[in-house]
């Protein structure tokens, strides 16, 4: 809708598709870190067979995740700038250090610590290439004696609990800079950080269920059905915390009802309808907490509960998706005149356009393969000490 | 030595890590300018390389010198407030030897329609046309006078 109400920098929208897409794929990696920090922090020992996917799935979204920004920036050999000559004032600019911290620090050496021993055995019998890549990644070190096994379980543990305050801090950032730029009434609120997180715990868990039910139906092996139930119990308790919180929001903002509020009910109730209140809250939200509810109370056989687990995480990773869309694309469709709306045209070829977003998407799992490949994830039992 | 037989693995990342900062901070040393936030967060140099950089405008003062029949049309309408080099882009070069250095004529088709192509942006009082339905293609000075955009042979 033009009003002529909408400001020179208004009518184009700058943060594309690409920007709706770094949230979300940041949000796998925490929420996927977090499942893998149940098991090996909070003791859940049913999600163990997730454990080393969870790491793997998040090691793959992470490394993909600067890509939609440095596509949408142009230039990425200047993201190399931002390590080089820190601007200690701008948030986006010390990010670049949170994501290194979270991607060296936590990441990497965890899934090293943790894949040692496999590491280690592989460089042994393996040949070729493949002995070369594994040899190097031993750093030298071949020594899988218990107690050096044991060193690994303890310094594995401590960047555990390292790692989850980091992958908060990774996704709360995100949400840190949307919630905190004050001239947008449809970003600005301090809860933004802590529903993103929530929110990326939810997308992040979902992921992992799913992507652990397909990758064992395909391997042709029994889904762990404690381990999945599990994992849905976590992720009905969590949704249902993130839902809470949204709808505090939502509340907050409907009692104080201030200048802005009339201006962004409108735009809910005309160009975010169908992505906020239909598919956000209603499919992706509200359905899967019922169908999640219900595999809770209900006693329903096996063959049941996997289905609708499965409905439910691909329904929540839609209802995650489209919150990062409202909450990005929604936040520039109107103008700060409060008076003007303005329109978003999704390009399929383009740069920043829906092709480059569904090749964004597909090149984790990619990434994913050939690590899974590399560091089989279910291989820790079979390897023996020959 | 013996008494870190176990953990030499985990001294071995911590050296990979220490590897890891000295080879970022002799980056740093080579590809950061040396005059880096010597005023601020930039090249402190930059300054002193713009400043040395020629001047290609000639600003309207100096056009005005010889030009002054279009500063009488220009003054009457409403492009009064609208300097040469907007659209005729930096004449510094011209300005300095007028006989040889002739500027090229834009293209008012292109030209016009950087301010006057419609959009949502824009102040309804502003003279705004989609120009592809009101010209199409047509350069705009074919009706109207740029220098005073009324149409050719109206008297207001």
């Amino acid at each position: 809708m033009h009003l002529n109400f909408i400001y020179p920098n208004e009518s184009e929208l700058q943060w594309s598709i690409l920007i709706v897409l770094y949230p979300f794929l940041t949000g796998l990696v925490a929420g996927a870190f977090i499942l893998a920090s149940l098991e090996r922090v909070f003791q859940v020992a049913a999600v163990k067979p997730t454990y080393r996917l969870a790491l793997l799935t998040a090691l793959a979204f992470l490394l993909v995740a600067p890509l939609p920004l440095q596509l949408h920036l142009g230039h990425p050999e200047r993201s190399l700038e931002m390590y080089l000559t820190p601007h200690r004032s701008s948030a986006m600019a010390m990010f670049g250090f949170v994501y290194l911290w979270y991607l060296m620090v936590v990441l990497l050496l965890e899934i090293w610590l943790d894949y040692r021993r496999d590491i280690v055995l592989l460089s042994r019998s393996s040949t070729g290439f493949l002995r070369v890549i594994y040899k190097i990644m031993t750093l030298g070190s071949d020594n899988i004696s218990e107690r050096s096994l044991h060193l690994d379980e303890r310094v594995g543990w401590i960047i555990t609990v390292i790692g989850i305050p980091s992958a908060f801090l990774l996704h709360g950032y995100v949400g840190f800079i949307f919630g905190s730029i004050k001239a947008n009434p449809w970003w600005n609120s301090p809860l933004m950080p802590v529903v993103f997180i929530f929110s990326a715990m939810v997308s992040g868990i979902a992921a992992v269920m799913l992507l652990y039910m397909l990758l064992t139906k395909l391997r042709g092996f029994k889904i762990d059905i404690a381990c999945v139930d599990t994992i849905a119990k976590y992720l009905f308790y969590i949704f249902i915390i993130d839902f809470s919180l949204e709808m505090l929001d939502l509340i907050h903002r409907i009692y104080e009802a201030d200048e802005s509020f009339r201006s962004l009910d409108f735009m809910v109730h005309t160009s975010l309808w169908i992505p906020h209140v239909i598919i956000q809250i209603l499919l992706g939200t509200l359905v899967p907490i019922g169908i999640l509810g219900a595999t809770q109370v209900l006693p329903l056989a096996e063959h049941m509960r996997k289905k609708l687990y499965v409905i439910a995480g691909s329904l929540t990773m839609i209802g995650i998706f489209a919150m990062r869309w409202n909450v990005v694309i929604g936040g520039q469709l109107f103008s700060k005149s409060l008076l003007g709306y303005t329109t978003y045209t999704l390009h399929l070829g383009s740069r920043e356009g829906l092709g480059t977003a569904i090749f964004l998407t597909i090149l984790p799992l990619g990434i994913l393969y050939v690590l899974v490949k590399l560091l089989p994830p279910w291989q820790h039992e079979s390897l023996s000490l020959n | 030595m013996n008494r870190f037989k176990d953990s030499e693995h985990l001294l071995r990342v911590v050296g990979v890590f220490l590897v890891g900062v000295t080879l970022f901070l002799c980056l740093r040393a080579w590809f950061v300018p040396k005059s880096f936030g010597e005023f601020g967060h930039y090249r402190g140099d930059s300054l002193a390389e713009i400043a040395a950089l020629p001047i290609i405008h000639a600003g309207h003062e100096t056009c005005e010198t010889c030009h002054t029949d279009v500063l009488e049309v220009k003054k009457a309408g409403k492009h009064a407030n609208v300097n040469c080099e907007a659209c005729h882009g930096p004449q510094a070069k011209h300005a300095d030897d007028p006989g040889s250095v002739k500027p090229l004529l834009p293209d008012t088709s292109v030209l016009c329609a950087r301010c006057h192509e419609a959009s949502s942006a824009k102040p309804k009082w502003f003279p705004a046309v989609i120009t592809a339905e009101h010209s199409m293609g047509m350069p705009c000075n074919t009706c109207h006078t740029s220098h005073s955009p009324k149409i050719q042979g109206d008297k207001k």
